[in-house]
């Protein structure tokens, strides 16, 4: 399995998901923002979190436009594998690769904290190493993670199946006080059509290591890889 | 050539800058305020004498990046 991270001006999570991925058995390279092409034979491309730009105008929408993002359009439209984290999720919502957009947490604030989300189907590439309706442990760190949608953009979401992830407790319930950055529906994860291409605002990355108190963040790296590995 | 481009939000969508500022200008007493909503200005300069070329600029500037047309609306006015 080859992953591509894409490096963006301001980004600061791609050492991270380098060494989640790497962990997890996939070969790994970074690719700057301005290329054209991605490298030769990738199955997955991966944008990190950070603030890239700055956050400037809004967040995701200079990097949704750079160049390397038509590469990754174009990867999509093939079926190639697209995950985006944090301001990964907010550049697919700028780039038109997922619909809707991150709006400014409904209570204004920054959060971060861990957090518990409900694994809402494990029959994509992203999520078969985990249980349905599994409650796994990650954590979120963002000011504008409260996704948005019009009613017929959500309705579609839900009816097809392509919400991801929600803003659970620690057994899996969908409660009002987990969902802190008021996100219509408690979305924290949304598929594209297709469901190749995932956008979501919690970091698995930071929870795959006991050191640093979890691992529930491995089960995303590993289902994407073994996908990977069965689709060559 | 110089225009000026106004993106504010669509009515219904949620504002909490805009509420926040709203709440700040209530708790230092100035009265009248009913609604606040936050928007962004954008003043640009064009290379062209010709209004029609610019229209279709500003059109161009605001669709692929200046707004996200999922929540907000833009105003273009060419001075």
């Amino acid at each position: 399995m080859k992953s591509a991270v894409v490096v963006f001006p301001g980004s600061n999570r791609e050492g991270d998901v380098v060494r989640a991925l790497k962990l997890a058995g996939s070969d790994v390279q970074k690719v700057w923002h301005a290329e054209t092409d991605l490298p030769s034979g990738t199955d997955l491309v991966v944008l990190p979190g950070g603030f890239s730009y700055g956050d400037y105008l809004r967040c995701g929408a200079i990097a949704g436009r750079a160049a390397v993002m038509d590469a990754v359009r174009a990867h999509a439209a093939r079926g190639g594998l697209v995950l985006g984290i944090c301001n990964g999720f907010q550049i697919l919502c700028e780039s038109g690769l997922l619909p809707g957009i991150l709006m400014r947490n409904a209570n204004l604030k920054f959060i971060c904290h861990r957090q518990f989300l409900r694994v809402e189907r494990n029959d994509t590439a992203f999520t078969k190493a985990y249980a349905k309706g599994q409650a796994i442990d990650v954590c979120v760190a963002h000011g504008e993670g409260n996704y948005t949608a019009d009613s017929e953009t959500l309705k579609r979401l839900e009816g097809e199946g392509l919400v991801a992830f929600r803003y659970a407790d620690a057994h899996g319930h969908v409660t009002q006080d987990a969902n802190r950055n008021g996100s219509m529906n408690s979305i924290a994860g949304i598929y594209s059509d297709r469901l190749n291409v995932l956008g979501m605002m919690p970091h698995p990355e930071n929870l795959i290591e006991d050191l640093v108190g979890g691992t529930d963040g491995r089960g995303l790296f590993e289902s994407l890889v073994s996908s990977a590995a069965r689709a060559a | 050539m110089k225009a000026r481009v106004t993106v504010t939000l669509k009515n219904g969508v949620l504002d909490p800058q805009g509420k926040a500022i709203e709440g700040a200008l209530k708790s230092l007493g100035v009265d009248g305020i009913a609604n606040v909503r936050q928007g962004k200005v954008f003043d640009i300069e064009l290379d062209t004498a010709d209004k029609g070329q610019a229209e279709a600029s500003l059109k161009a500037a605001c669709e692929k990046l200046l707004a996200n047309t999922v929540i907000e609306n833009y105003r273009v006015e060419i001075a």
